[in-house]
């Protein structure tokens, strides 16, 4: 689906909205873009522990994940999104917990939070627009098993994917890394609204705040 | 609603796969002229600025006191600041004014001083300035030469005729890390092929990029990175003093070196602080000046397609790599990434650049095809150099390049090709093949080079540097190798390094004289002054081979 002026609109004018919020003004937070309707509810339930299985892989999602935001940049929605990366871990016979992260709205540093968490010591991370990190917990939190820097080129089949990769990785193989897509013309299209879009993330970081358990249902 | 066949047509047109956004001032989402951006002041006591921007030095941050410290003229800066900042606006468009007029000004400005004389002006006086205060007299352009399979014996093939098609400056970067010593030796080699002189550079990570020129590997660096938030810089793990030893170390070792920095960068982060991008690029220069760095990579660069998506992005741009110039900096104008998907902006945007003239018109022309560009793509690619120089020839202006003969070129870049197979045979890497000399010949990009063996070359690689392979045993190699002229041509580049005349501000090589702002500064001042586009330059570029002369018929 493509991002027309409309819809860019809408983004800023719920932007400005959020502003107003701020400054004290009692009107309600919508959604970022498109008003996408969920079929998961993503609910915060307490502090994350770390794991303790050894077959499980930890996702992290940002703190605007399922709740301001419902859908990446390029408009696939955050259920189906995560529905995805579970099918893929669970296809390989692996289990999977999510956390959200609060301390930070950055890619490699939300994998590598839960990596941290992460009974097996793999994480992967997913920012709301959906740019995603493979990671693991004895890495410097910069560097990555794999990465998925341009979000408008995932799709469902490559958040399947890197499910499936992540549980290779917690297992102890070695799977050969996804083959990484790269758009010249991905920059002109979304850079400006991958700015707007993370920094309505990062407003609702909290430096304070840890990493907590979702429930989904 | 019924549809109107008329907005189906613009609907479908490439402009309107760009992105727009409209501005947001309190997260930075805007180009110039923010009413959030700081009022410009400034106060010195005892030779020391106490007060800057509207900040008490108590309230300084690292970037505020790095500025006021080391990059400001501080004997001026209160008469400065207190001049009307529309009369510094108009000195830099008046033809009356020299440009060592205007620097006794523009040297002892504040970050907001600067922004606040800039938001005065249009872009077309803003062409005027870059006009006059570009650093060096000539114009150039500097060439990105890369491809996807990290094919050392393409880049030199590419490199060669990058050279010979008028770049000065090349640069290279990997797909693959452990390809860069390969990288670099393939587009040296190249380089000095096509033609001697021209400086190479190849973009890495820091260590390994510095460690890489003070082998002789390569001429220059460009990719020393600020920004103009302490968040974004912290992030990264620098400081404005981290990279002013950085900048030094360049020095010593008689390396060229600029900094890079541009608009968009802290948006995109998220951490803009709610200022203009022109204010935040104004402080990254700023620290650019006072770590003594000759000059700056600028003009958005990378975050291109933030400004490009704003009201007014395209002239901030312009203002960016003006506001260089006012500092006398050295200035890679940008017009590298892309930024849009329709050609009529590519060359709307590059016009307030080639018309003027700057030290390097794009710091990145794309010598390949874009599918092989491993920037993620320039503003312009190999398959527009003909229409590059027709715009030159249209305009009557010289853009850096020249129209070239097939033959030429195609003997250029075997050349290149061959020396590689020479110079691998002597350093003891896996073979080139006549097959593949013959591929890097005739290739227009990647898609016609033959795969070679990656795990044999990453190892051969790691061998090599193990050895400590330097510039010299290029030299012997090449002379071994039966290529004498371009071993003495890299034995020249490298008594560049010793002599140091290079590392004066815009310096560029043609035919082994530095040619710089020292010994060819910018002279303009109005019609018939400066830099002319006349003689054997103006023969070069008007004789396209296309064009019919009466006398054929």
């Amino acid at each position: 689906m493509a991002i027309d002026e409309k819809l860019i609109r809408e983004a800023v004018a719920s932007v400005l909205r959020d502003l107003n919020v701020e400054k004290g003004e009692s009107k309600p937070v919508t959604a970022h873009k498109s008003n996408v309707p969920l079929s998961i509810n993503f609910k915060d339930s307490g502090d994350a522990q770390k794991g303790t299985k050894s077959d499980e892989v930890v996702i992290g999602i940002g703190p605007a994940f399922g709740t301001a935001q419902t859908a990446t940049i390029i408009d696939l929605p955050h259920d189906k999104v995560i529905k995805e990366v579970i099918a893929g871990i669970e296809e390989e016979g692996c289990s999977y917990r999510i956390i959200r992260v609060f301390q930070t709205s950055d890619a490699s540093f939300i994998a590598h939070n839960a990596a941290k968490l992460s009974g097996s010591g793999i994480g992967v991370g997913i920012q709301s627009k959906g740019t995603t990190v493979i990671h693991q917990k004895d890495l410097p939190p910069l560097a990555n098993l794999e990465l998925f820097p341009q979000a408008p080129l995932l799709d469902y089949e490559a958040f399947r994917n890197i499910g499936k990769n992540a549980a290779k990785y917690a297992k102890g193989q070695t799977p050969e890394p996804i083959p990484v897509k790269n758009d010249q013309m991905a920059r002109p299209r979304f850079q400006a609204i991958a700015a707007l879009l993370h920094i309505k993330e990062t407003k609702l970081c909290d430096i304070n705040k840890k990493a907590q358990e979702v429930a989904i249902n | 609603m019924k549809k109107s066949k008329r907005f189906e047509v613009l609907a479908d047109r490439p402009v309107n796969k760009d992105g727009f956004v409209e501005e947001w001032p309190e997260e930075g989402l805007i180009a110039m002229n923010s009413p959030l951006d700081p009022k410009p002041s400034v106060k010195v006591e005892n030779g020391v600025i106490v007060e800057m921007d509207g900040k008490a030095r108590d309230q300084f941050d690292m970037i505020d006191t790095f500025i006021a410290d080391h990059a400001i003229i501080v004997d001026n800066a209160e008469k400065v600041c207190g001049t009307d900042s529309l009369k510094i606006a108009r000195m830099l468009c008046d033809i009356n004014v020299t440009r060592d007029q205007v620097l006794e000004y523009t040297l002892s400005m504040t970050p907001a001083k600067a922004v606040d004389v800039l938001n005065n002006m249009t872009v077309l006086e803003m062409m005027m300035g870059v006009t006059k205060m570009r650093a060096r007299k000539q114009p150039s352009n500097q060439a990105h030469v890369t491809n996807v399979k990290d094919s050392a014996v393409q880049i030199a093939a590419d490199a060669a005729e990058g050279a010979l098609r008028g770049f000065d400056e090349l640069e290279t970067t990997v797909g693959v890390g452990r390809f860069a010593p390969t990288n670099a030796i393939g587009i040296l080699i190249g380089s000095q092929v096509g033609r001697p002189g021209v400086l190479t550079q190849c973009a890495l990570e820091e260590a390994t990029e510095l460690q890489l020129g003070m082998r002789g590997f390569t001429a220059y660096a460009e990719t020393i990175s600020v920004y103009g938030t302490e968040q974004v810089f912290t992030d990264g793990d620098d400081t404005p003093y981290s990279k002013a030893f950085l900048a030094s170390c360049y020095a010593s070792r008689g390396l060229k070196m600029r900094f890079t920095s541009g608009s968009g960068s802290e948006v995109l982060m998220g951490f803009a602080d709610g200022k203009s991008m022109l204010y935040l690029e104004s402080r990254c220069l700023f620290v650019t000046k006072g770590a003594g760095s000759q000059g700056t990579q600028n003009g958005s660069v990378s975050c291109v397609g933030v400004p490009g998506a704003v009201p007014g992005g395209v002239r901030e741009i312009l203002a960016e790599n003006l506001l260089a110039m006012m500092l006398g900096l050295e200035c890679a104008s940008s017009n590298d990434q892309t930024f849009t998907h329709s050609d009529l902006r590519k060359v709307a945007r590059s016009l307030m650049q080639m018309v003027p003239g700057t030290d390097f018109i794009c710091s990145g022309y794309s010598s390949t095809p874009n599918y092989d560009n491993m920037f993620a793509g320039s503003n312009w690619d190999a398959e527009d150099y003909d229409d590059w120089n027709v715009i030159q020839r249209d305009l009557k202006i010289d853009a850096g390049l020249r129209p070239v003969k097939e033959d030429e070129v195609v003997a250029a870049r075997n050349k290149a090709a061959r020396a590689m197979q020479g110079l691998f045979k002597e350093l003891g890497l896996p073979e080139i093949t006549d097959a593949e000399v013959e591929a890097a010949t005739y290739a227009h990009g990647s898609k016609e080079i033959i795969d070679r063996n990656s795990v044999e070359d990453i190892k051969a690689i790691e061998q090599m540097m193990n050895r400590g392979v330097t510039a010299i045993d290029f030299i012997k190699g090449l002379n071994n190798a039966g290529f004498p002229d371009i071993a003495e041509s890299i034995f020249n580049m490298t008594k560049q390094k010793v002599a140091g005349d290079y590392l004066h501000t815009s310096a560029i090589i043609k035919d082994w004289h530095v040619i710089s702002a020292v010994n060819q500064p910018n002279d303009y001042l109005g019609p018939m002054t400066g830099y002319q586009v006349e003689g054997k330059t103006w023969d070069d570029i008007k004789n396209i081979e296309r064009a019919i002369a009466a006398t054929d018929i």
